[in-house]
Formats: structure tokens, C-alpha cells, sequence
């Protein structure tokens, strides 16, 4: 396999990229989609950002002021499927098509067309979902978990909405096995499965994650379309069938779906870590271990999301420990981490303090998640505020600023130049400062007993939803700075080749920026590397 | 810097009370499950902050030590086969201690057997229904009048001169002190939500299927909750309020609630 593709590109040796818009609509390289889809993804992160806007200046003040209930629920439930579908899956692919190809050794990915279809369904995906803000009924309302009998009541956009979905799944499942294919047969010779960079196995684990769900997912939402259109019953109590069903089958993908959003951001994180503690990463083996035990838990856990839906208590008890397990290979993960800083020789450069921030924030959400696995605990959290500071926790400064670490710590190999360090450093306090102005008061309002998905409340409420709204519209602000330093690297230094002290790994071998064709005979992953020490 | 503030937070978490604003913590409750549901969130927040202590000690104590500009060479070690044995096995020990407290209190939430009264509830876009059982109440609950004027768009009503905001409805449901009262939750369109934090019941109404739960009120009072799964545009505005009166009154208000009925059980059949 790897010698057909090596030898095909032979013959393209001295090509550069196409000229005008053909290099990106009939794009193959891995770098030009790599690139399409990290744009695609921050402009999605600023759609959805906007809509979060919509949500906390409704949210500053009790009484209603700006939006209508209906409008109100379009924007959580389009906020969550643009943040889930469309900036954070997006981003760790665009990530993975970057980046595994140079870690691994290999010249591209393994399937370049296939690659090119997984990327352009995207942007048509989206649009068809933007689209349905403009329709009669206005946009979905029924939240992103699309619960029936609720979802059956959305407008016109409804069909929509499925179909955005199907799009969105085929182009996942596309971009996972791409993903598999490329690291089962195109690593450098030498390096065999547990010599993998981290990032490699986190997204290996992650790609295998979304073969096993994402058709789990298509497979109930045309459940539910054909309930509304074709006459059928699956989830209408009216006609024989069950609405829980369509939760434990959406949870039986959504919280696999949680650890796609994690694994890779792990993975990152693992990649930066060492570098800047200029030590290797503690532990690579047991990390692989607790990823693959994370991913093999997520399967048998879903129903923690239903504790109040009215289950069997064996089945509560049963999801309730395989739940709490889940913490021990994360604990893990986290303690690897401690453990490679620990007499390290650390420094502070910009992805260094976001991959910092992750490890801290992100084991605060995981100690939300361990409270909310206690199911007594959880039947007063569930649906309030407690659980949106929760998965706020583990997804912005968990997921968005692992991916934000890895931006800024690749982006010399992208372009070929330093970005501004000052800039970046104030990028990340502004970041983390309002992220926990804007999440962490969220605890307090869920335990007073504020419920989610409302859009006015009680004025117990008031004053800790004005902090968060503050936080937010902060939060959002301090975004426009990771924009200016990404335009703004294209006038900085000239990066080296391996860019930071520290680094280690193949991708670091090449010249900065990475050429459009790398890898086209199969390096030595171990010489490459000890060539660093 | 982070640890800081989490710490700080936790002290005013300490010394506040659930009732006042900027409350922090989760109500204590008027049942005997609800004590001991917050004392399992407790429990489990105290285990938390013990490993965070730790942990993030440890990361604290790296970040201002292990740094290159303090001239540190830095180690070479990858692995180590006993630390990571001891940091599975003492995660497995406290999930355990952890565990078997939560667990006896699930069997008590489940336990509705032998109840002195039920009531149906049923789930409505946007108000609740409930039906006494054994006495012949039926009545519909919704949003009080106040907060129906002051919630529309720009109403031009201050919420905080609107008692209860949005937390007061037309007519209570009124039960007896120290009796198990079961309720029979269920919805007649989508999934709804009855959740009062003060009794730590929340349990989906569910079309088609009928859930159930109970609660033993001990003291006398007005709780108030809120419809908890989305259910549409006004999923804001189904507030649920419970009188909990002492025993002889609860009679009293029966016997009224009897002569009363035909105009509301009326409207409802």
C-alpha cells in the first residue's frame, strides 16, 4: 500500500499547488484540507459564538428583553450543533490532516479524494442548517439532542435538520477512516503501534469512536424523520412506540461522541507537554491504555445522561459504576501529565499556559463529572445550570483550548513563521480569565436550582447570570485576538525547522513552513528522532 | 492562582445559605432523601477537593520549581510501574467508599411502596395537571398572573417588584406533613420534567409511560421548582409550587377542594 502511494507521487515531485480556487475545491493535499478545515472551523466557532452572545445578553438580566422564548431555543439548540459539529469535530480533523501525515511519515493521507468529499460536505451541511434559520417555524428548537416528541414539532426546518445531520455523519465517518487507514498502513517503517506519537493514538482511538456511533446517530434520526413523514412510530407513544428509546439510542452515540471531542485534545496536550518540559511524556504506554479503556467505558455508560427518565434501579446502579470507572483511567491521564512536568525544565511559551490550563480546568470539569455520576446527586443537577458548567468545563477550556494549544504550537510549521508571543500570552489570560468568569458561577446557579434552556428567570438568579453574561461577552471578545495573531503571523520570524527547543517527532524534521509535498520516501523515525538528543 | 480562587469560593460556599441570593450550594431539603442526597453532593465535593488539593498541589509545586529560567537540568524518566500501580489503585479505593453510601440511598429513592396518598401529574405545554388519587381533585396549575404580565417581551414590569417571579402558580398542590406521598408522573404531549430541589425529587413525565416517585414532607412551608426538560417555547414558564400543611388543615382543604370540584374537575374531564 504505502509503496503504490509513494510511487504515484514520484511523478508529482516538483508540482507546487494548483493555481486559483481549483487548488481548494478539487483539493487532495492533506495540508490544503488541513487548512480548509481548521478555517472552516473557527469561522463555525464564531457563528456559534455569536449565537452564545445571543443567549448571555438575554441571560444578564431577569425579564425578557431581546429575543422571544421561541428564538431563545433556536439559539441554544443551533449554538450546541454548530459548537459540536461544526467547530470542534471539524478543528481536530483539520488537526489530524495536518498533522498525522507528518507524524507518521507519511506523503498524504491515504484516501486524498475521499478526503476532499469528507471537507466539502461540510460547508453544504452547514449551510443547510444556517438555512433553517430563515425558514417558517424558524430554526430546530428542540435542543441538539433532538429529543421526540418535542423535535416533531420544529417548522419547516425540520427535514432540514435531518439531512444536515446525515451530512454531517457521512462526512465524519469518511474523515475517520481515512484517518484509520492512513496510520494502520503508512507509518514509517520503523515505527510500530506503540511508538506512535500520542496524538496519532488518541486519534486512532477517536476514528474508531466515530465508525461505531456516527450511524448510530443516522440511524435515529431517520427514526424520527420517519415518524414525522412516513407514518411510522417508533418514538409516538400514540402508535405502540417509545420516547425514551430515542434517548438511549441518542445517548449510545452522544457520549462516545464526548470522548471524540476529548481523545484528540489529549492528544495534543501530550504532544505539548514534554516539549516544553524538554522531558519525555510520562508514561506513553499507560496513556495509550487509559485512552483505549476511556473509549471502551464511553460504550457502556450512556445512560447516566437518563437517570431521571425513570429506569430499573439495577440499570441506574449498573451505569452509575461503569461511570465512576471512567475516572480512573482519566485520573490516569492527568496524573501522566503532572508526572512528565515533574523535574522538567518547563517554560512558558503560549501553547505551554493553554495546555496548562486544560489540565487544571479540564480536571474541574471531571470532578463536576464524578458528582454528577452519583445518581441521587445527579436528579438534582440534571438539566440545570451544574451540568452546562460541567460539559462547558470539559469542552472550552478542555477541547477548544487544547485546540487552540495546538494551533499555536503548529502554526510555525504551517507557515513558517513565529507568531507574536506577547499577543499570545495575552490571547490566554484574557481566555482563561473569562472562561471562569463565565462557567464557573454556572455551578452555583445550577445547585440554587436554575434549570437549563430557559430564557428568563427567577431573580434569585440575577446576579450570578449578569458575572456569567460579563464573563462571556469577554470571553468572545478576547477571540478576536487569536484571529489577529494567526493573520498577523504571516509578517513574523522566520521559524526554524524544529521550532521549539524541546520538540521531538518527525514533523519537526521538515522545513518550515511544511513543503506541499513531504515524506515521499518513507523516512526513519528512530534516527530522525534521536537526531534531536 | 486558580486553586486560590476555587478555595475562596468554596469558603463563601461554606458560609452562605441556599435561600439567599448569590446562594451557592444546593438546599439541604425537607425530606429525609433530600439531606441525604446533599450530603452524598458533600461527600463527593470534599473527596474532589481533597484531589485537587493534591494534584494540583503537586502541579503547583512543579510550575514554580521545575522551570528552565531557574536553571534546571531537566530529568530523563518516562516511566514508573509502582507510582502508576498506586495512582489506579487509590482512584478504585475511593470510588468504592464512594459508591456504597450512593448506592443505599438509590434503593430508598425507589422505594414508593405503601403510600398515604397519590397524586397523577401530568405534563401539559405549558402548565401541570394533577389529579388526587383517592379524593375526587383534579385541577390544572399554571404561571400566576403576576409573572404572565411581567414576563412578556419588554413588558415594561421589573421582575425583582414581582413576587416569585416566574416561581408562583395559580393553584398549589397541597399536601399533608410527615405522609409518603407518591406521585404518578406522566405528560400528554412531550417529555416534561416535575423537579421541587427542596423535596430532590425530578423525575421526566414521559408520554405513554407513567413514572413514579415519592417524597415524606417534614416541615410545613411553600416549595417552589420548575418543568426541567425542554419542552418547548414556554418551557420557561411551568413553575411548580407544593403547600406542604399540617395534617388536619390538609383535611380541611380536601373537604373545600370536594365541594369545589365540579367547576375544576368539570373543565378537566
Amino acid at each position: 500500500m504505502s509503496t503504490t502511494v509513494a510511487d504515484l507521487h514520484e511523478h508529482h515531485e516538483d508540482h507546487g499547488p494548483a493555481k486559483g480556487i481549483g487548488r481548494w475545491l478539487f483539493a487532495t493535499n492533506h495540508k490544503d484540507i488541513g487548512t480548509m478545515y481548521l478555517i472552516f472551523s473557527l469561522t463555525m466557532f464564531f457563528i456559534g459564538g455569536a449565537m452564545a452572545m445571543v443567549i448571555r445578553s438575554e441571560l444578564a438580566i431577569p425579564g425578557l428583553q431581546f429575543v422571544h422564548p421561541e428564538f431563545f431555543n433556536s439559539m441554544t439548540t443551533m449554538h450546541a450543533l454548530i459548537m459540536v459539529f461544526g467547530a470542534v469535530m471539524p478543528a481536530f480533523v483539520g488537526l489530524a490532516n495536518w498533522m498525522i501525515p507528518l507524524m507518521i511519515g507519511a506523503p498524504d493521507m491515504a484516501l486524498p479524494r475521499m478526503n476532499n468529499w469528507s471537507f466539502w460536505i461540510l460547508p453544504v451541511a452547514f449551510g443547510i442548517l444556517l438555512s433553517t434559520l430563515f425558514m417558517p417555524g424558524g430554526a430546530p428548537a428542540g435542543g441538539w439532542t433532538m429529543y421526540p416528541p418535542l423535535i416533531l414539532q420544529t417548522g419547516d426546518a425540520f427535514p432540514f435538520l435531518i439531512f444536515s445531520v446525515h451530512l454531517m455523519g457521512i462526512s465524519s465517518i469518511m474523515g475517520a477512516i481515512n484517518v484509520i487507514v492512513t496510520i494502520i498502513n503508512m507509518r514509517a517503517p520503523d515505527m510500530s503501534l506503540l511508538k506512535m506519537p500520542m496524538f496519532v493514538w488518541t486519534w486512532l482511538i477517536t476514528a474508531y469512536l466515530l465508525i461505531a456511533v456516527m450511524p448510530v446517530l443516522a440511524g435515529a434520526v431517520t427514526m424520527l424523520l420517519t415518524d414525522q413523514f412516513f407514518g411510522t412510530s417508533f418514538f409516538l407513544a400514540a402508535g405502540g412506540g417509545d420516547p425514551v428509546m430515542f434517548q438511549h439510542i441518542f445517548w449510545f452515540f452522544g457520549h462516545p461522541e464526548v470522548y471524540i471531542m476529548i481523545l484528540p485534545a489529549f492528544g495534543v496536550v501530550s504532544e505539548i507537554i514534554p516539549t516544553f518540559s524538554r522531558k519525555p511524556l510520562f508514561g506513553h504506554d499507560s496513556m495509550v491504555y487509559a485512552a483505549s479503556s476511556i473509549a471502551f467505558l464511553s460504550f457502556i455508560v450512556w445512560a447516566h445522561h437518563m437517570f431521571t427518565v425513570g429506569m430499573p434501579l439495577t440499570g441506574q446502579m449498573f451505569f452509575m459504576f461503569a461511570t465512576m470507572l471512567i475516572a480512573v483511567p482519566t485520573g490516569v491521564k492527568i496524573f501522566n501529565w503532572v508526572a512528565t512536568m515533574w523535574r522538567g525544565a518547563m517554560t512558558f511559551e503560549t501553547p505551554m499556559l493553554f495546555s496548562l490550563a486544560f489540565v487544571f480546568l479540564f480536571t474541574i470539569g471531571g470532578f463536576s463529572g464524578l458528582m454528577l455520576a452519583a445518581a441521587p446527586a445527579d436528579i438534582q443537577y440534571h438539566d440545570t445550570y451544574f451540568v452546562v458548567a460541567h460539559f462547558h468545563y470539559v469542552l472550552v477550556p478542555g477541547s477548544v483550548f487544547a485546540i487552540m494549544a495546538g494551533a499555536y504550537y503548529w502554526l510555525p510549521k504551517w507557515t513558517g513563521h513565529m507568531y507574536n508571543e506577547t499577543l499570545g500570552k495575552l490571547h490566554f489570560w484574557a481566555s482563561t480569565i473569562f472562561v471562569n468568569l463565565t462557567f464557573f458561577p454556572m455551578h452555583f446557579l445550577g445547585l440554587a436550582g436554575m434549570p437549563r434552556r430557559i430564557p428568563d428567570y427567577s431573580t434569585q438568579f440575577a446576579d450570578f447570570n449578569t458575572v456569567a453574561s460579563i464573563g462571556a461577552i469577554g470571553f468572545g471578545l478576547s477571540q478576536l485576538i487569536f484571529v489577529w495573531v494567526i493573520l498577523s503571523a504571516w509578517k513574523g520570524s522566520k521559524a526554524t525547522d524544529r521550532v521549539w527547543e524541546g520538540s521531538h517527532g518527525l514533523e519537526w524534521t521538515v522545513p518550515s513552513p511544511a513543503p506541499y509535498h513531504t515524506f515521499e520516501t518513507p523516512p526513519k523515525a528512530r534516527i530522525a528522532n534521536e537526531a534531536f538528543d | 492562582m486558580i486553586r486560590k480562587v476555587f478555595l475562596s469560593l468554596l469558603v463563601l460556599g461554606i458560609c452562605s445559605t441556599a435561600k439567599a441570593e448569590w446562594a451557592l450550594n444546593m438546599p439541604k431539603g425537607i425530606t429525609e432523601l433530600s439531606l441525604e442526597t446533599y450530603n452524598i453532593h458533600m461527600m463527593i465535593f470534599w473527596w474532589c477537593v481533597a484531589i485537587g488539593v493534591v494534584v494540583f498541589g503537586v502541579m503547583i509545586v512543579s510550575l514554580v520549581k521545575h522551570r528552565k529560567s531557574k536553571g534546571v537540568k531537566p530529568a530523563t524518566f518516562s516511566h514508573s510501574t509502582t507510582a502508576e500501580v498506586i495512582w489506579t489503585t487509590i482512584p478504585v479505593v475511593i470510588l468504592m467508599l464512594i459508591a456504597i453510601p450512593v448506592a443505599e440511598t438509590m434503593v430508598k429513592l425507589e422505594d414508593s411502596r405503601n403510600p398515604d396518598i397519590s397524586i397523577v401529574v401530568t405534563g401539559y405545554q405549558w402548565k401541570w395537571h394533577y389529579k388526587y388519587q383517592d379524593e375526587d381533585i383534579a385541577f390544572f396549575s399554571s404561571l400566576a398572573r403576576s409573572s404572565v404580565e411581567a414576563r412578556r417581551k419588554q413588558s415594561g414590569v421589573d421582575p425583582f417588584a414581582v413576587d416569585n417571579y416566574l416561581l408562583d402558580v395559580d393553584r398549589p398542590v397541597v399536601v399533608p406533613l410527615d405522609a409518603k406521598v407518591r406521585l404518578l408522573i406522566t405528560s400528554n404531549d412531550v417529555v416534561h420534567s416535575w423537579w421541587v430541589p427542596d423535596l430532590a425529587i425530578k423525575k421526566d413525565a414521559v408520554p405513554g409511560i407513567v413514572n413514579e416517585t415519592w417524597f415524606k414532607a417534614t416541615e410545613v412551608g411553600t416549595y417552589r421548582g420548575q418543568c426541567a426538560e425542554l419542552c418547548g417555547k414556554d418551557h420557561g414558564y411551568m413553575p411548580i409550587v407544593i403547600e406542604v400543611i399540617e395534617p388536619e388543615a390538609y383535611q380541611a382543604w380536601v373537604d373545600t377542594r370536594k365541594e369545589g370540584a365540579p367547576r375544576i374537575a368539570g373543565a378537566q374531564q
